[in-house]
């Protein structure tokens, strides 16, 4: 939990000196602090009140002086839109799977580079670039050279001449996302292996402890807050996930692979509905907060218990 | 004595085949980008084959006629949007990221929250206005709307990161440097900037690749003038199958530059991405 979390003892002794000190020197140690608060409130509070505003209007861009207030028309709209409803369960699994799948190739990433090896920086460096060459590349990349049916590198070493992207999108997506993702994972909890003390590693050796026990006992507790930090970052990141999916399956079949911010480019770029679209950005915010507060929590917890790791 | 002799060498052994396999998984696990490294350099008859061809004449012509093709502007915008923004992400997060950490006040916490918490904001709940906004405001289209965008977009986990590169300082390093009469500039000139220096350009790293590979708001927000590199890509998704050479040729060069800062960068990007988790 440390690196997450804020109370550090420091922090409490400090603000407890700051408030016997007086106001003014309160204040002007908030002031480094400024700029960067009122320029965030700003740029992402604002607009999200307004998204609320427009989201109990009626609004359509291409009917002028179509505007008008509706209440909660648009929200009993959004839910009773099957479409919506299939988008939100493609970005649940997207999201859970492409975090886990990444996180364990991650890991086992990870272990295989924690170790000398005769060109370690080579892999580490090879292994990394997926994450630095841009997603928009990568997936048109794994579309054409990948997915093609007739001249892909799966149709070669495979032999069928399955179009992966219509018969499975949304696993093709993922496996896009996930091959993005992975190196990410790995260099966060390759970091967390090499942190880990070599005294206490030895220690366990000693009392005779095999490789499988050491992981398990002293490993992965040490690498929990690691671990949480990936799959924090990893969530927020893939959750958002919008080009692989405009790139390489548009959504489709249908609506297959749609999943949440790529319906709701739909219905505002496309279909110019400011008002539903609104209306959804609103659902995806409440339930993104819903799932960050109890979910995260609970993993956290999760985590902390079973590693006994502060 | 036989099981003492034979122990060494079949642990080597293990070790060696462990090195092979770790070899084995990396090159698979990056063949999609060594094969688009391949096809960059082939003529686009050579390009889709079945069987795939691995034994071709390379070529320039792809490259070539990516940089006369009109990329040149897009990767202009890319450098400077990228740039300022992260310029700007400095300017206003490394006060901030001192702020929460070596001179915190009440509320200290709850601004980091709120920090992280627009983090989870997802960005497409705030199109719609910031698309209506740059409207209004004549920014749709312009490099400016995407250099406030990522700005504010990196920002948030840029505190977060820098935060925990100062709180690395050494506490009692600023406490005997105060009673040595040291004034703020001076503390932070010669004690605390020379810690968290590698810190703050692991976490400018970070903002360099995530603004420069950013597409959602880069396809929505410009249309002629102001795209970057991810959005001339888009060409290539309606010309399917066609120039396969061309678009690896493109792909390459517009993943380049981050990759290189990426490769030489590569410890400094670990640290960033653990927050400063690791020592």
């Amino acid at each position: 939990m440390s690196t997450l979390s804020v109370d550090t003892p420091k922090s409490h002794a400090h603000a407890k000196a700051e408030e016997k000190r007086g106001l003014s020197t309160a204040a002007k140690r908030r002031l480094p602090l400024l700029p960067a608060l009122i320029f965030v409130i700003a740029v992402t509070q604002l607009p999200f009140l307004l998204t609320v505003f427009y989201s109990f209007q009626s609004w359509n861009l291409v009917r002028p002086g179509s505007r008008h207030f509706v209440g909660l028309d648009n929200y009993i709209d959004v839910f009773s839109d099957a479409t919506f409803l299939v988008a939100l369960l493609n970005t649940v699994v997207l999201t859970v799977v492409c975090v886990l799948v990444a996180l364990l190739l991650g890991l086992g990433l990870a272990i295989l580079l924690d170790r000398k090896f005769f060109g370690r920086g080579v892999v580490r460096t090879l292994l990394i670039t997926p994450f630095l060459i841009l997603p928009a590349a990568g997936a048109l990349l794994w579309k054409t050279t990948m997915f093609d049916p007739t001249y892909g590198l799966l149709h070669f070493v495979f032999g069928t001449d399955l179009d992966w992207l219509s018969e499975f999108p949304l696993a093709a997506v993922m496996a896009q996302i996930v091959w993005q993702w992975t190196p990410f994972m790995m260099l966060l909890i390759l970091a967390g292996l090499q942190s880990q003390s070599k005294e206490v590693l030895e220690a366990a050796s000693v009392d005779g402890a095999g490789r499988w026990r050491t992981f398990v006992s002293i490993t992965l507790p040490h690498l929990s807050r690691f671990l949480q930090l990936a799959t924090l970052l990893g969530a927020i990141y893939i959750v958002n996930s919008f080009d692989a999916i405009f790139l390489m399956t548009q959504g489709g079949p249908g609506t297959a692979s749609t999943n949440l911010p790529y319906y709701i480019y739909q219905r505002a770029f496309e279909g110019f509905d400011v008002g539903q679209s609104s209306a959804m950005g609103v659902i995806v915010v409440i339930l993104t907060m819903i799932v960050a507060t109890f979910a995260l929590r609970l993993m956290f917890r999760t985590f902390s218990v079973s590693g006994g790791v502060k | 004595m036989t099981t003492l002799a034979a122990r060494p060498r079949k642990k080597h052994y293990g070790k060696g085949s462990l090195t092979v396999a770790t070899w084995v998984v990396a090159i698979l696990f990056v063949f999609p980008l060594l094969w688009m490294i391949l096809t960059a350099f082939k003529q686009e008859a050579d390009a889709y084959t079945d069987p795939p061809k691995l034994l071709f004449s390379p070529t320039f012509d792809q490259i070539s006629n990516v940089l006369s093709g009109g990329f040149l502007p897009y990767l202009s915008n890319s450098a400077f949007v990228t740039i300022l923004s992260t310029a700007l992400v400095l300017l206003f997060g490394v006060p901030a990221a001192y702020a929460l950490s070596l001179a915190p006040v009440k509320g200290t916490s709850n601004a980091l929250g709120f920090f992280l918490s627009t983090k989870m904001l997802p960005i497409v709940a705030a199109i719609i206005p910031l698309y209506i906004i740059s409207q209004n405001s004549e920014l749709l289209d312009t490099v400016w709307a995407l250099v406030i965008l990522y700005t504010s977009m990196n920002l948030p986990l840029a505190i977060w990161m820098m935060r925990s590169f100062f709180l690395e300082v050494p506490h009692e390093m600023i406490e005997a440097g105060r009673i040595d009469g040291a004034n703020l500039p001076t503390l932070l000139r010669k004690i605390i900037m020379p810690v968290v220096a590698p810190g703050i350009a692991a976490t400018a790293l970070i903002c360099v690749i995530f603004s420069w590979t950013e597409f959602f708001y880069a396809v929505n927000l410009t249309a002629a003038r102001a795209g970057t590199v991810p959005v001339f890509l888009v060409g290539f998704i309606t010309s399917e199958g066609l120039y396969w050479a061309q678009l690896s040729a493109a792909a390459l060069l517009a993943s380049l530059p981050v990759m290189i800062v990426g490769w030489i960068a590569q410890n400094h990007l670990v640290r960033g991405l653990s927050m400063g988790a690791v020592k």
